[in-house]
């Protein structure tokens, strides 16, 4: 191992300046209060979490979890996501009542890269958690409180994908007929490999017609009226079901007005494996990762020993302040420089301009080496210097 | 520039076939173009900017969504497992990676060693066949490493097979086939969906025809 410099952090850390905190705190306040007026409350979980219960629930990748040992030899996680931690606290506390749930967070959640950068290790989530209510209607909540929470921090352009898995999944396995013959062609899906899927449709033992049900499968991108085309391409009762939810979940999102900030993306799969029906990604022009994504997931609670059906989105904070662009903000602060004999002066006038709400720093002269360096650094300076009533301000 | 698309195009031998097959599909673009010795071209018509990148690089740039598309041999889409999407398999630069050493020789059978450009493609391949191996990367001129005794085995690319009989090698086996694809990155494939489903089909269009001689 190479010895480290004192200014290195460890791989995909990052540090947060003034400039950026503020504008990070910005951007979460507006998403924030937006989450609440939807009737949704906040709540906190661990950082760490056992590696068994929340670690290995969570759909992220073993190599991406940050793992150490506890004094009694657990292994414990850096959590990876906030969607496990959530359905654990929800399964054994909250749920007792059998009701809808209606839960929200923003807090950091961490995963290990080991490629270059671009890729933050630790970053923060903005999302809520839709729990207990199996209906379209919270499928469609949950992506208009997404598109309203992105559009009060004031982004105008982004677009969201809907897709369902629930779709893919029965395509794939009523047309090829076992589990794992689905996997495989779902695997070149995944892996976005457009080129393989084809080749590898072409290469099955299937007649032409299925051949080109998988084929035509791929050009399920659009508005409303690919539904009418995916109609055309299934024929189980299962698959009609998942496009009956994505026509329905299309109106209540009109309803919503919301219909133009939607497209309907049936190959739409994800890397998060829990999810099991609708499921959808944000995009926004010039950011080339997604900025925030969700989904259904019916399986998830019964791992911690409560089978009910949630849904819910996660909005990378990081991502979301790119897409927004500029630089950060900076809030005006005044300096208030004093000598000692009006140090009770400058409190004073400290303590008004702060019940006003503006923000003042009070900073003793003897201890600045160079004041006109220092006094640019504020919006505003006041100095109380030398003997009492003689007051200068500059500006 | 949100209505301009992008490309991220490979500089060296699959430039000019790369080149060839968009004006093919109709795209015009300016002369100086294959001699120009810019990174950066626009071309104002077709509202396509160009950048050209180390062959190796062009999936980077697409993943990172600085470049919309780009053109990427499928040995670098093996080699560098990025997330974007694969569309068109482009049917130029057909080439293949291939198992390659001295003739009638067998590999160390303590630590069998392997040369090669390409060092995840090369562990993949031999953990398959049930063989550990140590890998050592070069960037070029991988047929100097059996003969100079730095390697047992090579991975490379074989196109015509003749750089390899040059250098006294001989062919193993044939790992797998190579050419060009199209690559788009996930966020522009729906948040500029007309574009570049247009540009798919056009160029879908060259393929299948060059396809059907």
């Amino acid at each position: 191992m190479t010895r480290l410099f004192m200014f290195e952090k460890p791989l995909g850390m990052r540090d947060t300046l003034p400039e950026l905190y503020e504008k990070k705190h910005q951007i979460r306040t507006l998403m924030e209060e937006k989450i609440k007026l939807w009737g949704y409350q906040f709540l906190e979980t661990p950082t760490l979490e056992y590696f068994e219960t929340v670690g290995s629930a969570s759909a992220i990748l073993d190599q991406q979890l940050f793992k150490l040992l506890d004094q009694q030899g657990h292994t414990l996680v850096l959590r990876p996501d906030m969607t496990a931690p959530i359905a654990r606290v929800a399964a054994s506390r909250m749920l007792k009542e059998d009701l809808p749930l209606r839960i929200a967070y923003a807090a950091n959640v961490f995963r290990a890269q080991q490629r270059e950068g671009g890729r933050p290790a630790e970053f923060e989530q903005i999302g809520v958690e839709f729990l207990n209510d199996p209906t379209v209607s919270s499928d469609a909540e949950v992506i208009a409180l997404m598109i309203d929470s992105l559009k009060s921090t004031g982004l105008e352009s982004f677009q969201l994908s809907i897709g369902h898995i629930g779709f893919v999944q029965d395509l794939f396995l009523q047309i090829l007929g076992t589990e794992d013959r689905a996997n495989t062609l779902r695997k070149f899906l995944y892996e976005k490999n457009y080129v393989g899927y084809r080749e590898h449709v072409r290469s099955l033992a299937l007649s032409s017609i299925d051949k080109q049900r998988l084929l035509d499968f791929l050009d399920l991108r659009g508005g409303e009226d690919i539904i009418e085309k995916a109609f055309a391409i299934v024929e189980n009762e299962e698959g009609r079901e998942a496009l009956q939810e994505l026509k329905e979940l299309w109106n209540i999102i009109s309803d919503y007005g919301e219909q133009g900030r939607v497209k309907f993306d049936l190959t739409l799969v994800s890397h998060m494996s829990y999810y099991t029906g609708v499921l959808f990604e944000a995009y926004a022009g010039d950011v080339g990762f997604p900025i925030g994504n969700g989904g259904r997931y019916g399986r998830l609670l019964e791992k911690f020993g409560r089978p009910a059906s949630a849904t819910g989105f996660a909005v990378r904070l990081d991502r979301l302040l790119e897409a927004l662009g500029g630089n950060g903000s900076k809030e005006p602060v005044t300096c208030i420089f004093f000598s000692q004999e009006r140090r009770q002066e400058a409190f004073k006038m400290a303590q008004e301009l702060r019940a006003k709400g503006i923000r003042a720093a009070l900073q003793d002269i003897n201890g600045v080496k160079n004041v006109d360096t220092f006094s640019s650094k504020f919006e505003d300076a006041a100095y109380l210097l030398g003997k009492a009533g003689k007051e200068q301000s500059n500006e | 520039m949100s209505n301009w698309l992008t490309i991220a195009m490979p500089k060296g031998r699959i430039f000019e076939e790369a080149a060839d097959l968009l004006r093919e599909a109709g795209y015009a673009l300016p002369p100086e173009f294959d001699e120009s010795r810019k990174l950066i071209i626009e071309v104002e018509a077709e509202k396509l900017r160009f950048i050209l990148a180390k062959p190796m690089d062009v999936p980077t740039y697409v993943e990172h969504g600085v470049a919309d598309l780009g053109i990427a041999g499928k040995d670098v889409m093996l080699e560098e497992e990025r997330d974007v999407y694969e569309l068109l398999d482009l049917r130029i630069s057909g080439c293949y990676l291939a198992v390659a050493g001295l003739p009638n020789t067998k590999m160390n059978e303590v630590a069998p060693k392997i040369a090669t450009k390409y060092p995840n493609v090369a562990a993949a391949y031999f953990r398959e066949q049930g063989e550990q191996v140590e890998i050592i990367k070069l960037n070029g001129s991988i047929e100097l490493a059996p003969i100079i005794g730095l390697a047992d085995r090579i991975v490379d690319i074989v196109s015509t097979g003749r750089t390899l009989v040059e250098n006294g090698l001989v062919e193993y086996e044939r790992i797998v086939d190579i050419t060009s694809r199209l690559i788009v990155n996930p966020v522009s494939y729906r948040i500029k969906d007309e574009p570049i489903t247009q540009l798919v089909d056009r160029l879908s269009k060259v393929v299948t025809k060059a396809g059907m001689m």
